[in-house]
Parts: C-alpha cells; structure tokens; sequence
C-alpha cells in the first residue's frame, strides 16, 4: 500500500502569545481532495505552511508522501506543488515568462503551453501579470502550482478576495484538476466551496480538528438535511409542536418568533404531509421558506459562532 | 527527462531579471543617462581652457609707468593701475590681485603678497623677472621652452574612473537591494523557495543580470568620455573589462547582503546609505583618497570603491599591468566571496 500523501500527527505550533496550531492530527487518502474548513485565524494557513515545509512546528509529526521534511526537502520541492495566500507574482513579466519561469525549477513537469491552456489563459499569455483582473492572477498561481505536474497539491484560500463569478470559474479549473486523481489539500473560510470541491473536510477551530469527515456526512450529523420555516396567519391557533414532530419526514421542531423550524430528513415527504395537516386543521400559511443545512449550519451548531464574523 | 535541459533557472532567473528591469522606463533613463549628465557637466566645468593669467596691481605713482610698461609686456600677466595702496590691498584681500607692485622712496620697487596663496607666488616670481627684465637684466643661461599639455593628468581624467566606480557601486546596491525587499514584501521570495529552486541560482542571477546591465553601461559612460571628452584609455581593454566585472561581483554581493535581512524599502534605504556614503567620501570619487591622514590609508584601501576606482585609474590612465592592479582586484575578489557567504548565511526568504 502506498504511504499517506500526507499525515500530521500531534501538531503544534506557538507564536509569541498565540497558540496557532494546537495538537492537530490529520490524514489523508491518496487521490481525494481534502479541505481545511475554520474562520480566518483557526491556524489553518499555519498548519499547511508546516506542511508545504515553509514553517517549523515546535511539536509533531508530518510526513508528506511517506518522507520528512528534514532528510527529504530536496525531493519534496520537487514533487509538491504550492498556491500561497497573498503571494504578487511580478507584474512585469508575462504570463507565459512566470510559468516558465517557474517550469525551469523542476526536472520533469507539464507542457508551459499546455498549463496555460488548462487554467484558460491562452489568450492572456503574452499579456504582463499586472494587466490582469485579480479572478485571471489567481488562476496563474493555480497554474505555476500544477506546472510540475505535482503529486500533492496545496491550495491556501485559492478563491479568497474573489468576486462570485470568478470563484465560480476557479472551482471548475479545481475540479478539473481533481478528475486527474491528484490528491489536493486546500483551506477555505468559505463553506460553499469546501462543499463543492472537498471529498472531505476538517473544521478547523483555535488550532484543533473539531469535526471530520465528508460534507455530507458532516451536514448529516446535524441530523437533517434540510431546513423548514413556516408561520400561519396572526391570530390562528396555535400548532403542537408535537404534531409537527411526528410528521414523515420530520426530525425536529420548534417555535420561533411566532414561527415554526422544523428539521427535515427529507423534503419530499415532509412538505406534503406539512401541507395535509394545514389542510385538515382549515389553516393557511403566511409565508413558507426552506434551506439546505450547510456546513456552516455545522459549524454554528459546534462552536455557536458563524464561520465569517462580518 | 530530456525536457531538464531546456530550462536552466539561472537562465530563467536572470533573463527575468533583466526584462524587468528594461521594463521600467525610468530605471533605464537613469541608470544611462545620469552618468552621461554628469559627465557633460563636468566637461563644460573643465573643458580646455588657455593658460590663466595672473591679476596684479600697480599703485599709480610719478615713476611706475616703467614698471607698469614691463609687466604688460608679459603674456602671462594682466596689469591693472590702482589709484591708491588702500583700494589696492582691498582688491588682493577679495582675490581681485594676486600682488601688488608699490614704488618705493628710494627707487627699488615693493612686492606686497600673501605667500600662503600659490597664485600670489607665482605672481612674485612672474612679477620680479618681468621687472629685473624690464630693467636690463640678461640671462646667462639661454633657456627655450617646450609646452606638453598631456590627456590624462586633467581633473577629467580623474574623475571619469571616479564616477564609472560610483555607477557600478550605485547600480549594484540599488538594483540589487530595492529588487529583494521588494520582492520578500510581495511575498514572492517565500514563493519561490517552495520550489526547488536553488538558492545559491536565485542569488547568482541578481549577479548575472546586473553586469548585462553594467556592459551597457560602462559601453555608454566610457564611450562618451573617449569620444567627447578625450579621457584616455591606456591600458588592456580586457583589464579593464576584468576590473568592472570583479567590481561588479563585489558590489552585487554587497548589495545582496545590505537586502538579506530588511523586510521594507526604507529598513534597506537606510542600510544601503550607511554603506555608500562613506565610499563616496572616502574612496576618491571627486578627489583623491591620499588626502586622508596616513592612519586611515590601510582602511580606505580595504574599501570596495577605493579598489575599484584605484584600478581602473591604473588601468585607463597609466596603462599599469595586471600585477599593479592584483592587489585590488584581491581585495574585490575577498569582498566578493565574504559577502555573497554571509548573504546566503543571513538571508530572510520569507
């Protein structure tokens, strides 16, 4: 069996007062594309910096493709490939100097042409870095990380500062990556892109691993996968909760703000037998909205705090 | 496998250097140009003039037209009749004359002058043997002069190696210096070291593309002083090239070192003027070096610019061999190796 693309065990890591990274313990499966999920300061960009050899825990244990980083830097360099956060490539170089530039470190690697052609910047690749819009700067990071063909990807907050569109299009050029079964390890504070592009996630809070495993089966401990809202006109009788609770379907249910939430396991049979009861009960209903559960769902419901305190 | 050769990075790293570099329209003006200036001023400041002559003064009197007629017989002289001795001595103290002729009760004729100033000596001596002449006085030995007006013994000979000197000190530790900061700001440097990349080759090609820069220039600033300014190239050209090139090493290498550890432009800017502004002082850009006291000579001669601009001194203007100038190109060669070691000992890649 081939060793671990990465593993981390007991890591720590303090700065003069902080603990940034505090007993971490990770491990990650050939091939899979796994997500750090926390808010900005959880020591996720620590704990991958550790791990692409750029910063020294003071205690722990990393192995990256069955080597250290102490008897194997050389090697390691030259199989990883590496997006940092805020990194300004110079804007006075082309877009197709930068990726040779960069394809010239490593022995073995991709076509530059071909690179370019995959983070679709063929158009751009005689145009100076600093022309570019922050979306296209970001997809020639993505480029420079996979120009030598590496066996580990680390991707630090690839889409962060963004707009939507952009992000959108950098989460395809991802998966795109991903389909080649290289194995990806990236931090995000974004919930919805851990969600579309991670096999499976760690939320990360204060240093520590708090919850694990694939996003649906993380939303799935939330025990439901959506969520009901519904109130009934002012002055209507009110509804037992009870009864709610015992529709197909249903998980939970509570009142809230003269409203009521209900936990739904499935959709599709708790909406009809919502609407019969109404029915039977000759009520109607002012307003009716519902929501997937998301991982920030998960992550409100572990630490009381939203991923992006904005 | 095969592709490995197609990409050497300290080609890669170099040639990038360089485009940046003659990407900035600014630096380029500058760093051509500014020499250029500068020498065109010092040319007009020293171009070739006649030979000076010397202001002296008569104080008018019933007898001195004589003296007066003797004196402007001679070429080198300008003889100005000054009414009274009082305006007379006012005109030398200003630096009007250089001497004043008074006429004395008795016949024989009074010299008033400073001889703590050279051109009021000179002007004694022009002064006395127009007048002795004037009187009769013959020569016992015939004397016949030759004029020798010699290119390399003018003020612009010696500054044209002075200011190379400072343009290849100045290049290097701005080029060299503001190109790292910056990019350890922008957090390129962390960047790179997360590939292989070597960094002895990222170092180097700082290096590297700063003499492409410097060929040019040296091409430029030298070519202007033969053509237009007629300053002397005496020696080997491959000396001479030897010379910029070990200077360049040096100065590269110092710059690196100043940009090892500096994590803004200003930290750098500070360090950067702490190490040239003593050179510049010190080293004999504008005026020669020997003018500090002996005590500090052993020091000024360990100084990278004082070794360049002694060699290429050497080299342009006497024509010395390789064996003058060994003793300088070992002390850039020390710099070179000493800096460059500690730089890549102390460097800050993150």
């Amino acid at each position: 069996m081939p060793p671990a693309p990465l593993a981390v065990r007991g890591l720590r890591k303090r700065y003069d007062d902080v603990v940034a990274v505090d007993g971490l313990d990770l491990e990650i499966a050939p091939g899979e594309c796994f997500g750090l999920l926390g808010p900005n300061g959880a020591g996720k960009t620590t704990t991958i910096e550790i791990c692409e050899g750029l910063n020294e825990p003071d205690e722990g244990e990393v192995t990256v493709l069955g080597l250290n980083w102490k008897d194997h830097e050389r090697e390691l360099r030259q199989r990883l490939g590496v997006q940092l956060q805020e990194t300004q490539l110079s804007d006075k170089l082309t877009v197709l100097e930068t990726v040779r530039l960069f394809r010239s470190f490593y022995r073995t690697g991709n076509d530059i042409g071909d690179v370019i052609a995959r983070v679709q910047l063929d158009e751009k690749a005689n145009a100076r870095v600093g022309k570019l819009s922050g979306g296209q700067k970001q997809r020639l990071a993505l480029a420079i990380a996979i120009v030598s063909n590496p066996d580990l990807l680390f991707l630090d907050e690839p889409t962060t500062g963004l707009d939507p569109q952009s992000r959108r299009h950098l989460w395809d050029l991802i998966n795109d990556i991903k389909a080649t079964g290289r194995t990806t390890v990236l931090t995000t504070h974004y919930m919805d892109e851990a969600e579309v592009l991670c096999d499976r996630v760690a939320i990360v809070d204060h240093g520590k691993v708090i919850a694990l495993g694939t996003p649906r089966q993380l939303i799935m401990s939330l025990g439901a996968e959506h969520v009901v809202e519904f109130a009934c006109p002012d002055g209507a009788p009110a509804l037992p909760v009870d009864a709610l609770r015992a529709l197909t379907g249903v998980t939970d249910a509570r009142t809230v703000n003269g409203g009521y939430e209900l936990k739904v396991a499935e959709l599709h049979r708790a909406v009809p037998a919502l609407l019969a009861m109404l029915a039977e009960r000759g009520l109607e209903m002012a307003h009716l909205t519902t929501h997937s559960a998301t991982l920030e769902d998960v992550f409100v419901a572990l630490t009381g705090r939203h991923l992006r305190d904005e | 496998m095969s592709e490995a050769r197609q990409f050497s990075s300290l080609r890669e790293l170099s040639a990038v250097r360089v485009r940046e570099f003659l990407r900035e329209p600014e630096a380029v003006f500058w760093t051509f140009m500014f020499p250029v200036l500068l020498s065109v001023g010092l040319g007009i400041a020293f171009r070739n003039k006649p030979a000076d002559v010397t202001p002296v003064g008569v104080v008018r009197d019933a007898g001195t037209d004589a003296v007066v007629a003797a004196l402007t017989a001679s070429k080198e002289l300008k003889v100005t009749v000054v009414p009274t001795l009082d305006s007379a001595l006012a005109a030398m103290r200003n630096g009007a004359l250089a001497l004043v002729v008074v006429r004395r009760a008795d016949g024989g004729v009074e010299y008033r002058f400073d001889d703590t100033r050279p051109d009021a000596r000179l002007a004694h001596l022009i002064v006395d043997d127009a007048v002795q002449r004037g009187a009769g006085r013959a020569d016992p030995v015939a004397t016949h002069d030759s004029l020798v007006r010699a290119a390399g013994s003018r003020y612009i000979d010696f500054v044209i190696p002075g200011l190379l000197g400072m343009n290849i000190m100045g290049g290097s530790i701005w080029g060299v210096g503001f190109a790292i900061v910056d990019m350890r700001r922008k957090r390129l440097l962390k960047r790179l070291v997360a590939t292989p990349m070597s960094r002895g080759e990222f170092l180097a090609s700082f290096v590297a593309s700063r003499l492409t820069v410097l060929l040019i220039e040296v091409l430029f600033v030298l070519g202007f002083a033969y053509i237009a300014l007629g300053v002397p190239q005496r020696g080997s050209l491959v000396q001479l090239g030897a010379v910029t090139l070990l200077s360049a090493f040096a100065f590269g290498a110092l710059g690196i070192l100043i940009a090892s550890r500096a994590r803004t432009i200003e930290g750098a800017q500070g360090l950067m003027n702490a190490a040239m502004v003593p050179m510049w002082v010190l080293s004999g850009v504008f005026f020669s070096s020997e003018r500090f006291p002996a005590l500090f000579q052993p020091f000024i001669r360990m100084l990278p610019l004082t070794a360049t601009n002694d060699a290429l001194r050497a080299t342009m203007l006497r024509g010395d061999g390789w064996g003058m100038v060994a003793p300088q190109m070992a002390v850039l060669a020390v710099w070179t190796v000493v800096c460059g070691w500690t730089a890549l000992k102390l460097f800050r890649w993150r």
